[in-house]
C-alpha cells in the first residue's frame, strides 16, 4: 500500500539520518539538501539508493539532480510508488 | 589422402600470481597545492575523497618508465629470468602516443624478449582485465609466464579546475608475474561491460576537437560523479558477490579486499554493502597514492603485502571497475 507523503518525509529523515547524523527533526520538506542540511553529493546518492530499497520506487540517475529539496524527493517517491 | 594433425597448445590447470612490483610517482603532491584553481581546500577534497596526497611523476618520467620499474620488481621477486616471460600486457590510459605499445618498450627494457607484447585499453579495470587474459592463456599453454602491469600518468590528464576527478589522480605502475601453479590461485573472472554509460567517465573532448580548437588544452579526464559513486558501489558489489560466489568462498575466507583505489568514500561503502568483515584487511592506497587507474589495484596488493606480509598465501578480492563502463572481478591467492 503506498505511503502518505507524512509517512515518506518520516522514513527519508530516517535514512538522511543513518547517512550524515543530520537530526530526522532538521528534515523538513522546505529544506534544501545541498545548501540547508550540507549533504554532499555522494551523501545524496546513498540516501537515493537506500530510499529505493526503502520504498520500493526507481530513481533514476537523471532524476537525482532534480532532487533540491527535502521536499521534491518526498514527492518523486510518493508519485513512484503509485 | 589423411591430413596431418595439428599440433593445438595445452596448458597447466592452475595458475597464481609469483610476485608484485610496484613504483609511484616520485613527487609528493598535497592537496593544498592544488586546492587553489578548483577554489577548494584540504578539508573538502579530504571529506569527498580521502585523499590526503597523490604521488605524481616529474616532467620526463612517463608511464613508461615507471611501468619498467614495476616490471622489473617483479620479475626479480618472482625468481625468473626475464626471457622466459612469454608475455607482456600493459593495461593503460595514458601513454605518450597512440601507437606502438606500451607494453612492447617495457618487454625490451626488462629483457623480456621476444616476448609477445601490447597494451589494453580497459581503464580502472584493466589490470583485472589483464589477470584475466594472463591466466587464460597459461591455463591454455599459449605461455608459461605472462606479466601484467597497471601504469598510468594521469597527472598529463589532470584538469587543473576541473571539480570532477582531476584533483584524484595520480601517477604509478604496479606489475605482477602470473605463472603455473600446483593449485588454484585465480578464480573465475567476472567481468563485463555497460557501454550505456559510455559518457559516465572519459575525456572532456575528442582529439579532433582539440585539432580543431588548439587553444582550450588537449583532452582531459572527466566523470558525472554521481553517477559513477552509484555504479561502483552497488552494481559493483553484485559483481564482486558473484566473483566470490564463482571461486566457491565467502568474504569470511578473504584476507584482503583490494578494490581499484577510485575514491575512500566508494571503497567505504562498497565494504559495507559486500559485508566485509573486520579481520579482512581493506586497501586504502589511494590516501596517500590517489587514484591511479590501472595501476591501483596491484599498488594497493604491493602495500597491503608490505604493511601485512602475513597475509601472504591468503586469498584477496581484487575488482577493477572504469570507464567504458567497464568492470572485472576476481580472487587471488596473494603472492
Amino acid at each position: 500500500m503506498a505511503l502518505s507523503q507524512d509517512e515518506v518525509l518520516a522514513g527519508l529523515a530516517e535514512l538522511v539520518n543513518d547517512e550524515t547524523g543530520i537530526p530526522t527533526e532538521s528534515v523538513q520538506l522546505d529544506k534544501s539538501f545541498s545548501d540547508d542540511l550540507d549533504v554532499d553529493s555522494i551523501s545524496m546518492i546513498t540516501i537515493v539508493q537506500n530510499a529505493e530499497d526503502t520504498f520500493g520506487v526507481k530513481i533514476p540517475d537523471e532524476a537525482v539532480s532534480d532532487l533540491k529539496t527535502v521536499g521534491d524527493a518526498v514527492n518523486f517517491i510518493v508519485s513512484a510508488q503509485a | 589422402m589423411t591430413q596431418p594433425t595439428l599440433h593445438q597448445t595445452v596448458g597447466t590447470p592452475f595458475t597464481r600470481i609469483y610476485a608484485v612490483g610496484a613504483a609511484r610517482g616520485d613527487l609528493v603532491v598535497p592537496n593544498d597545492d592544488i586546492v587553489g584553481p578548483i577554489d577548494s581546500s584540504d578539508e573538502w577534497i579530504r571529506q569527498r575523497t580521502g585523499v590526503i596526497t597523490r604521488r605524481r611523476a616529474s616532467d620526463g618520467i612517463e608511464a613508461v618508465d615507471l611501468a619498467t620499474s614495476a616490471v622489473t620488481e617483479a620479475i626479480s621477486k618472482a625468481g625468473i629470468d626475464p626471457s622466459q616471460v612469454g608475455v607482456v600486457i600493459a593495461a593503460t590510459i595514458s601513454n605518450t602516443v597512440q601507437t606502438p605499445s606500451l607494453a612492447a618498450l617495457v618487454a625490451e627494457r626488462v629483457g623480456a624478449t621476444p616476448a609477445a607484447a601490447y597494451d589494453i585499453s580497459a581503464a580502472c579495470a584493466g589490470f583485472c582485465y589483464g589477470i584475466a587474459q594472463a591466466d587464460a592463456m597459461i591455463r591454455a599453454g599459449v605461455a608459461q609466464y605472462v606479466v601484467v602491469v597497471g601504469a598510468e600518468k594521469l597527472s598529463d590528464f589532470a584538469k587543473p579546475d576541473d571539480r570532477t576527478i582531476s584533483f584524484l589522480l595520480g601517477d604509478g605502475a604496479g606489475a605482477v608475474v602470473v605463472g603455473p601453479a600446483t593449485e588454484p590461485g585465480i578464480s573465475p573472472t567476472v567481468w563485463g561491460s555497460d557501454g550505456s554509460k559510455w559518457d559516465a567517465v572519459g575525456m572532456d573532448r575528442t582529439i579532433k576537437e582539440h585539432w580543431e580548437n588548439p587553444e582550450e588544452g588537449h583532452p582531459y579526464l572527466r566523470q558525472d560523479g554521481q553517477t559513477v559513486f552509484r555504479w561502483a558501489v552497488w552494481e559493483m558489489a553484485k559483481v564482486a558477490q558473484r566473483a566470490l560466489d564463482e571461486a566457491g568462498i565467502t568474504s569470511a575466507d578473504l584476507a584482503a579486499f583490494i578494490p581499484h583505489q577510485a575514491n575512500m568514500r566508494i571503497i567505504n561503502e562498497f565494504a559495507k554493502q559486500l559485508n566485509v568483515p573486520e579481520s579482512v584487511v581493506i586497501a586504502r592506497d589511494i590516501e596517500t597514492t590517489g587514484n591511479t587507474s590501472a595501476a591501483s589495484i596491484p599498488l594497493a596488493m604491493h602495500r597491503v603485502l608490505e604493511e601485512h606480509p602475513e597475509l601472504s598465501g591468503g586469498y584477496a578480492l581484487t575488482i577493477g571497475f572504469g570507464a567504458g563502463l567497464v568492470f572485472a572481478a576476481q580472487i587471488v591467492r596473494l603472492p
